[in-house]
């Protein structure tokens, strides 16, 4: 296989195929767009299931329906219309049934602007709808990542019969870098839970309605046992210079992208530093973290594009162990490498480190 | 020799349809939902498709009826029933899938998918009870709220002026192209009872030859939020309703009428 130079929205697009997506439904949003179109012309093709929902509202249910009915399906947008799928998700996660949500963020709150932007974190990672539960996010931060990460949230949303979200910006969406596609995968059959017909069966029920408090909170445990297997085993992260850092940067997505620029910078003015780049940003890899902490990192500086919100994920792994720095940009404005190195510098002056006393 | 007696035992008069399960309802007494119920399941069970039908069950009183059909279901999202009905169709293609809404759900924060769900001509069929309230929240003012009409929200009755005109909608829904089917009948008599049914067998008769988005408006009794007897609650159907809501085919597509015909 050789790689091609690829589009960030349209190789997630062509991996969900390749991941075996039988049903897409979507509504246009920069800069989400082209996966939108990508599907429109594929899925077709394949005599797969495409349909342009009149909102988002409509096409978060009918992603609903379809995972019901037993296939893989998905959903694409950003920002302002992933703020209206939020009742379809809490639904999806009580009915726990698997499905992919792609999140190309953009500047907000409001209608804001179509600049790269990671504003969403709270709203994805948290509960992303009403009630107790966290969907698996995925932040990949090249196209090569994308894709594989693409394919990745297909079988962990089968795997847990959960909702996983894949999260970027314009800026992963919308640039071109040679990738590799995997080879179209073959459609996995449905389900034994799915409701496609009780041909010959008992009929079964797929509802998220639970109106006793005991079969509720039943219900909530059982959510949060599962929940509690993922955070065990799914922590993923990526790591640059990390063995003899004593400053670490954390950043995922584009931001942790320019943040490896910024620790190569570093390093060459003899500055220990490190990169940290969650790919799983939940559940967030507190575990290598804490090693990370536990090994030599004296302070920490989070990076991303919003006014801090990962960085409550960081303090409460690590609490008052280390120093936690913020460096955030919001509207849409994407952090520069050099800024970064500057505050770097600046936090290895507040912990004593010079660059003599380093090399 | 066979008596007149034995004939009689042999001829089956009344049977549980195979579409309903036998569990008691928590319907209300004198609530018309549990006719509706019967009336399609008598009609899954003539066409022979219980095995192949999945149900969308609303937010509403009739959120249980996934328990009452003896069939596979799911329960949407207040409003979103066309559009995971949509989803279901589009994967199972040779499904009958149908919706169940009340006019809370179907009239007001539903408005949009069932009117897409309509444009996009999906073969689906919705069951839609329109009983003028919010039932199972205990008797707000609907879309489909009589002018004057008394609810808890509209306490001195509907004022237009401020709550506006109740909304036709299948009348609304019968402009739209992908529309092949919609029809207006009335759970408050035998005669309209036996009505209504024939209308829900062309409705998925029309969806098993794949003719389009499909829709059976059902005028039925909310006794309890309308606090009236249940005879009165009939009666003020016909003396209320029925004259705000005329019991009309508004739609009847070529292609059903062919079907009809028999051709
Ligand atoms: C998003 C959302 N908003 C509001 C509600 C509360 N709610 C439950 S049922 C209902 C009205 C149902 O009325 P209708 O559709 O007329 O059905 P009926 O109960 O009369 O059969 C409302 C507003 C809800 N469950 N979800
Ligand atoms: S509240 Fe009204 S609609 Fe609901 S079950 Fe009772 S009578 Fe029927």
């Amino acid at each position: 296989m050789t790689a091609q130079l690829m589009k960030g929205n349209v190789a997630i697009a062509e991996a969900a195929v390749r991941a075996g997506l039988q049903a897409y439904f979507g509504y246009p949003i920069t800069p989400q767009t082209e996966l939108l179109e990508h599907l429109a012309m594929r899925m077709v093709e394949l005599d797969r299931v495409f349909v342009q929902a009149e909102s988002e509202v409509a096409a978060i249910n009918m992603v609903y329906g379809a995972a019901c009915a037993g296939v893989r399906t998905m959903t694409s947008s950003s920002s302002p219309g992933v703020s209206l799928m939020q009742e379809g998700f809490s639904y999806i996660a009580a009915s726990e049934i698997p499905c992919v949500i792609v999140d190309m963020m953009r500047g907000g709150p409001g209608l804001g602007n179509i600049q790269p932007s990671q504003g969403d974190y709270f709203q994805v990672t948290r509960s992303a709808g009403h009630g107790d539960y966290r969907p698996i996010v995925l932040g990949p931060a090249s196209v090569q990542e994308a894709i594989d990460l693409t394919i990745l949230a297909f079988d962990l949303a089968d795997k847990y019969r959960h909702l996983v979200f894949v999260v970027g910006d314009g800026l992963i969406g919308q640039m071109m870098e040679p990738a590799v596609m995997p080879e179209m995968r073959p459609i996995r059959p449905h389900p034994d839970w799915a409701v496609d017909g009780a041909v010959g069966r008992p009929k079964r029920i797929i509802t998220s309605l639970n109106l006793t408090t005991e079969g509720c909170e039943q219900a909530n445990k059982r959510i949060q046992a599962r929940l509690q297997i993922i955070r065990e085993n799914e922590q993923r992260s990526a790591e640059y210079d990390t063995e003899d850092a004593r400053i670490l940067i954390i950043g995922y997505g584009t931001a942790g992208r320019v943040a490896q620029s910024s620790v190569k910078m570093a390093r060459q003015m003899g500055l220990p530093v490190g990169l940290l780049r969650p790919i799983t940003l939940w559940p967030f890899p507190e575990d290598r973290l804490r090693s990370l902490v536990d090994n030599g990192v004296e302070a920490i500086l989070v990076v991303e594009m919003n006014a801090g919100q990962m960085i409550e994920d960081v303090r409460l792994v690590v609490g008052r162990d280390v120093p936690v720095e913020l460096h955030g940009r919001m509207g849409g404005a994407v952090p520069l490498p050099d800024d970064i190195v500057e505050q770097v510098q600046e936090i290895a002056a507040q912990i004593g480190l010079t660059r003599a006393s380093v090399v | 020799m066979v008596t007149l007696q034995d004939e009689l035992v042999r001829t089956v008069v009344y049977e549980h349809p195979k579409a309903l399960t036998e569990v008691p309802t928590h319907y209300c007494p004198g609530c018309t939902h549990g006719i509706a119920h019967r009336l399609v399941a008598e009609v899954i069970d003539e066409l022979d498709i219980r095995e192949h039908t999945v149900v969308v069950v609303p937010v509403g009183c009739a959120v249980f009826a996934y328990d009452y059909f003896n069939l596979d279901g799911v329960e949407a999202p207040h409003g979103r029933a066309p559009a995971m009905a949509t989803g279901i169709k589009r994967s199972l293609r040779d499904r009958i899938v149908f919706t169940y809404q009340g006019d809370g759900d179907l009239a007001a924060i539903g408005t949009a998918e069932i009117i897409h769900a309509a444009a996009r001509g999906e073969n689906i069929t919705t069951v839609f009870i329109n009983n003028a309230i919010y039932g199972m929240t205990g008797g707000q003012m609907a879309p489909t709220t009589l002018p004057g009409q008394q609810t808890t929200s509209s306490p001195r009755g509907r004022d237009i002026r401020l709550a506006g005109n109740p909304l036709r909608i299948t009348e609304l829904l019968a402009q739209i192209d992908g529309t092949c089917y919609a029809v207006r009948r009335s759970l408050h008599s035998v005669r309209e009872i036996r009505r209504a049914k024939k209308a829900l067998m062309t409705a998925f008769r029309t969806q098993v030859n794949g003719l389009g988005f499909s829709i059976v408006e059902l005028l039925s009794s909310c006794p309890t939020n309308w606090g009236i007897t249940p005879p009165d609650s009939l009666k003020w159907i016909e003396d209320n309703m029925v004259p705000f809501y005329p019991l009309n085919d508004f739609k009847v597509s070529d292609s059903v009428l062919t079907m009809e015909s028999g051709a």
